[in-house]
């Protein structure tokens, strides 16, 4: 894993797949977070996928297609923030293996120096250490494995932190994953499910008002066992708290 | 072709008392390991790499050390000899045997004759060979195999063994641990003073000293070893470290991150058989250096997974395992390492084991308690990309194909469109789309939220007209 090294506020927004797909709300919370701490942002049309899908399941080959895309796409050398710590990490790490041999493996390192989670960005590169606003919510925080050997979970805790009002909740086994895993989830489907009812256990313990998450990724998957389950406890990314605190201010009201 | 992954399969009909038994227990001893690392030092993951860089550098040496360690046994008179395979092993401690016309073995744990399968060799051969881990002891008793590296009972509960114990007549049903460890101790006593031959494995081997390290709880090897006239040591080619102060480094990440304790019970360094200054003692030893496949690895991309020192911290750590248990896995090695080491080393080769890389959510769990730092999850999708490359079918199980995927991914204008389109998706009925296999797996426990394509640009678009 490269840890980025590449900072400045002119930076390319990478909304995910998923974001693009299903939570608009998520892209449009991390884009307006982006703005508040002053970014000039790049959102370049032709992006996709980070090609994790494919990189995971082994299919290297038509991972290579989707990151030289990538490569493409997000050329140059401005920072590109992502809000999720998974792609965060395929552009980090998972593209440089499955292009190993390939002969844009410099090109992949450079996208990878230049590859934040969106909350690490905010702490480790821009210094962020405070966040406004009122959020009276108690919060239990899922800690996504993408996010190992990497400063996002801690820098989402202090910029939670900070927001008056706003209390984390414990949460148990904080280092078990939720089960998504990419197709995984389809190809082990009773393994996944076993793995996700722990850790909604997990996350819905300590009764909190919100469920928040670093990944839309791990969310799809146990958002929606506990949407089949009528678990009704509400659910939002890391950015949309940031925003909702962010608002809170501007009505001069609290939430 | 099939439609369900075995080790799925096996999650779904585990005992919910094994899953239990597993489960508890894999994270009682990942809370310990967790312990004890941060009591003892202020940033454990500078020792594990630390160890994983010892381990790294032996491999890549690996023909010199080997070298360095025939040449250190041989002048502390220890035999050495070497396996290609499993077969070769086994045939070699049978000769040894017949030389010495011996008839009784007691083994102590080794993972190494599990591969090898050893016991049942002997047996077959017309040898008697004990088990004398307590652990060990239990699976063969019961006829069973290990589902795990270091504990290898850790699918049975205390109420099972006293019922085993019972059977085999070592006393009236019990399920006091206690009681139950005495029983097999008067047992197992006897079994040692009998034996001819003791056989062991190692947790280390020194290449400049010709000393072999073995790490043990319940003092087995130690009474294997050193009650009986011939000592065999039987151990992978990988088992090595340069220097004795390695051991230092070794020895202490070792039992922090298998069970939890600084140091265990008991710590053996042996390099030869007794001097006559000593009474008692093996008068001979040997050392059997097994290849079985491992060349290969060292000579394939995922060679760092010979760094392992069979802690079992992956497989306690693995959200996997803890749900499927070691059988499920249906190899000697499960679990993390196991579902790297177990296809590569194969003699069937490694198609037919070409579905543990898959059975992983990547989660990284495994590579951030790994006492020598080996990157799991990338030897898992390498392995995966060979298995795809390969075309083995058992990797194929319930995966997508990604061609479509990825010829959309790599093109705008398909993807924006794909986008627009995919909202059809929140008006078919569900029905319909679980005739794909991977939807109607996705469908089975989890609801899709409503499909959003192209929301977040529009929004885009119309905001930075706002701005303008």
């Amino acid at each position: 894993m490269i840890t980025p090294s590449v900072n400045g506020t002119r930076i390319n927004f990478m909304a995910t797949c998923l974001c693009d797909s299903f939570y608009s709300d998520v892209a449009k919370a991390a884009y307006q977070v982006l703005e508040h701490v002053g970014c000039e942002i790049d959102f370049p049309e032709g992006q996709t996928c980070c090609g994790q899908p494919a990189h995971n399941a082994g299919d290297w080959k038509n991972a290579r297609k989707v990151v030289k895309h990538n490569l493409d796409t997000f050329a140059g050398d401005a920072p590109v923030i992502i809000p999720s710590g998974s792609c965060a990490a395929m552009n980090r790490h998972g593209a440089m293996l499955c292009m190993e041999e390939d002969s844009r493996l410099e090109e992949a390192k450079g996208l990878a120096s230049r590859s934040w989670e969106l909350c690490e960005f905010l702490v480790e590169s821009l210094g962020v250490e405070t966040w406004p606003g009122t959020f009276r919510k108690k919060v239990a925080l899922h800690r996504s494995c993408h996010t190992r050997g990497t400063k996002s979970y801690e820098s989402a805790v202090k910029l939670l932190s900070a927001i008056n009002g706003l209390e984390l909740v414990e949460v148990g086994e904080l280092d078990q994953c939720c089960g998504f895993g990419g197709t995984f989830c389809v190809s082990f489907p009773n393994v996944s499910k076993k793995m996700g009812q722990l850790k909604i256990q997990h996350l819905i313990e300590k009764i909190p008002d919100v469920v928040a998450s670093l990944d839309m990724a791990c969310m799809l998957h146990f958002g929606g066992m506990m949407d089949r389950q009528k678990i009704t406890t509400p659910r939002m990314h890391v950015s949309q708290i940031l925003l909702a605190a962010l608002e809170s201010t501007r009505k001069g009201g609290s939430v | 072709m099939k439609l369900q992954q075995d080790i799925d399969i096996f999650a779904e009909e585990i005992d919910p008392e094994v899953r239990e038994s597993v489960y508890g227990t894999s994270k009682l001893k990942i809370s310990k390991r967790a312990d004890i690392l941060s009591k003892d030092f202020e940033d454990a993951n500078v020792v594990r790499k630390m160890a994983g860089l010892v381990k790294q550098h032996t491999i890549e040496n690996l023909p010199k050390y080997l070298a360095q360690a025939e040449e250190s046994f041989t002048r502390n008179g220890v035999v050495v000899h070497w396996a290609a395979d499993g077969e070769e092993a086994n045939q070699i401690v049978l000769d040894i045997m017949k030389k010495r016309n011996a008839r009784k073995v007691v083994k102590s744990k080794s993972m190494v004759t599990e591969e090898t399968h050893l016991v049942p060799f002997l047996e077959k051969n017309g040898m008697e060979a004990v088990e004398t881990d307590l652990g060990e002891y239990i699976v063969q008793i019961d006829g069973d195999t290990p589902s795990h590296i270091v504990t290898p009972i850790i699918h049975k509960n205390r109420r099972q063994v006293g019922r085993s114990f019972e059977r085999e007549g070592l006393g009236p049903y019990s399920e006091d641990p206690e009681t139950l460890t005495n029983m097999a101790r008067v047992h197992l006593r006897q079994k040692y003073l009998d034996a001819d031959v003791g056989i062991t494995g190692a947790n280390f081997v020194v290449a400049e000293s010709g000393r072999i390290a073995i790490v043990t709880n319940e003092g087995n090897a130690r009474f294997s070893m050193a009650a009986t006239k011939t000592h065999i040591a039987m151990v992978g080619i990988e088992k090595l470290v340069p220097r004795d102060e390695d051991l230092g480094l070794m020895l202490s990440i070792l039992s922090r991150s298998s069970t939890g304790q600084r140091i265990t019970v008991y710590t053996q360094f042996i390099s030869g058989p007794k001097v006559e200054a000593q009474e008692e003692g093996p008068e001979e030893m040997h050392v059997i250096f097994l290849d079985n496949g491992r060349s290969d690895v060292l000579a394939s991309d995922c060679r760092e997974i010979l760094r392992c020192i069979r802690c079992g911290a992956c497989l306690n750590t693995c959200p996997v395992y803890r749900q499927t248990s070691g059988h499920a896995y249906r190899a000697v090695y499960p679990g993390p390492v196991g579902s790297v080491l177990s296809p590569l080393i194969n003699r069937h080769g490694f198609a037919p084991l070409a579905d543990l890389p898959k059975a992983s959510s990547l989660c990284g769990a495994c590579q951030e308690v790994c006492p020598v730092n080996i990157p799991i999850p990338d030897l898992l999708v390498r392995l995966r990309n060979k298995g795809k490359t390969e075309e083995a079918e058992r990797a194929s199980i319930n995966t997508p194909g990604f061609g479509v995927w990825a010829m959309a991914a790599s093109s705008p204008s398909i993807w924006k469109s794909g986008l627009t389109m995919g909202n059809a998706l929140n008006w078919v009925p569900k029905a319909l789309l679980s005739v794909e296999p991977s939807a109607r797996s996705w469908q089975k426990t989890r609801d899709l939220p409503e499909f959003k394509g192209g929301d977040f640009r529009a929004w885009l678009k119309e905001r930075k007209r706002g701005k303008q």
